[in-house]
């Protein structure tokens, strides 16, 4: 059986999908049975989730009004 | 389990990208048809378009750029290198790819020449570096002998994205651990986790092979797993 630190590192690869199917199984093994990597696998899952909605900052308003005189330029 | 264990959804079981061949077209970031329409806009010289885009976009390729150049005042004008690029580029813009992955490649080109002539760059080639080897993804110690959980995770089972990023202190911290990452793990988890890229893609747009992206992602989740980990533990 596959520790749970093997786990840990096999981890991004499960999520890329990248595990061939018998890696794969062996890890949704491990999973079924011990909790504390359903946990692991959890809080990784929502750390990721977590920096897709990283907000970027606002465009500086200067910078938006030359970029948006550029284009002007542009069209012609 | 289901798929929602793929968390993004669109990359399951990717055939095996062959090392060193960087696909050019087609994929999951092609361009979509929303696309199509909003480069019909663009060329129509509809300025509202061009103003959704850079208020869209702009923030978010000076946070790409700030992974290649060390400055942000810099980072700054290689995005306004960038915005020149796509306007010259977009008359001959085939729709192979999406916009997205389209404006991203044109800013790593960009970056990457621009620190290259200026030397303020952070060296940035394909292969991970010595910084991105060996770092175990959890600390050792928090296993038993037998590699079993000694120190378990502690779930958190309250939280999701949206009260994570509501909190300034873990926002923060999340902000600064993407900061501190070497440059190719912080270069490819902003482009595969913050900006959803695929994975085809950011092999493509960084030049690295398919194996490396996967090691530099793994080292840069990790890294912000135990960032987070530490910060919501202490509360
Ligand atoms: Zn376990």
């Amino acid at each position: 059986m596959l520790t749970c630190q093997e786990l840990t590192e096999l981890v991004t690869d499960y999520l890329e999908g990248r595990l061939s199917l018998w890696d794969r199984v062996r890890f949704r093994l491990h999973v079924g049975m011990c909790r504390h990597c359903r946990a692991f696998l959890h809080d990784r899952k929502l750390a990721i989730e977590t920096l897709g909605k990283l907000p970027a900052d606002p465009i500086p308003p200067v910078v938006r009004d030359e970029l948006l005189e550029k284009f002007r330029g542009w069209k012609r | 389990m289901d798929r929602s264990d793929d968390i993004r959804g669109a990359t399951p079981r990717n055939p095996p990208a062959k090392v060193g061949v960087h696909r050019a077209t087609g994929g999951a970031d092609s361009a979509t048809p929303e696309d199509a329409a909003l480069i019909e806009r663009l060329l129509a010289g509809d300025e509202a378009a061009f103003a959704g885009l850079i208020d869209g976009f702009h923030g978010r390729l000076v946070r790409l750029a700030r992974t290649f150049v060390k400055d942000q005042a810099t980072a700054e004008e290689v995005v306004q290198d960038t915005w020149v690029g796509v306007l010259d580029g977009l008359r001959g813009f085939e729709g192979r790819s999406a916009i997205k992955t389209w404006i991203f490649r044109i800013l790593v080109n960009r970056a990457k020449t621009r620190g290259v002539r200026e030397a303020r760059s952070v060296p940035f080639s394909g292969l991970p570096g010595l910084d991105d080897v060996g770092e175990p993804a959890v600390d050792p110690s928090r296993f038993g002998s037998d590699g079993m959980w000694a120190d378990p995770p502690r779930r958190w089972e309250d939280d999701t994205p949206e009260t994570l990023l509501l909190r300034e202190e873990a926002r923060g911290r999340l902000e600064q651990a993407v900061e501190d990452l070497p440059a190719r793990q912080r270069a490819v988890l902003v482009l595969r986790d913050i900006e959803g890229v695929s994975a085809d893609e950011v092999c493509n747009i960084l030049e690295i092979a398919d194996t490396n992206q996967r090691v530099l992602l793994h080292r840069a989740r990790s890294a912000l797993h135990r960032a987070l980990d530490r910060c919501l533990e202490e509360e």
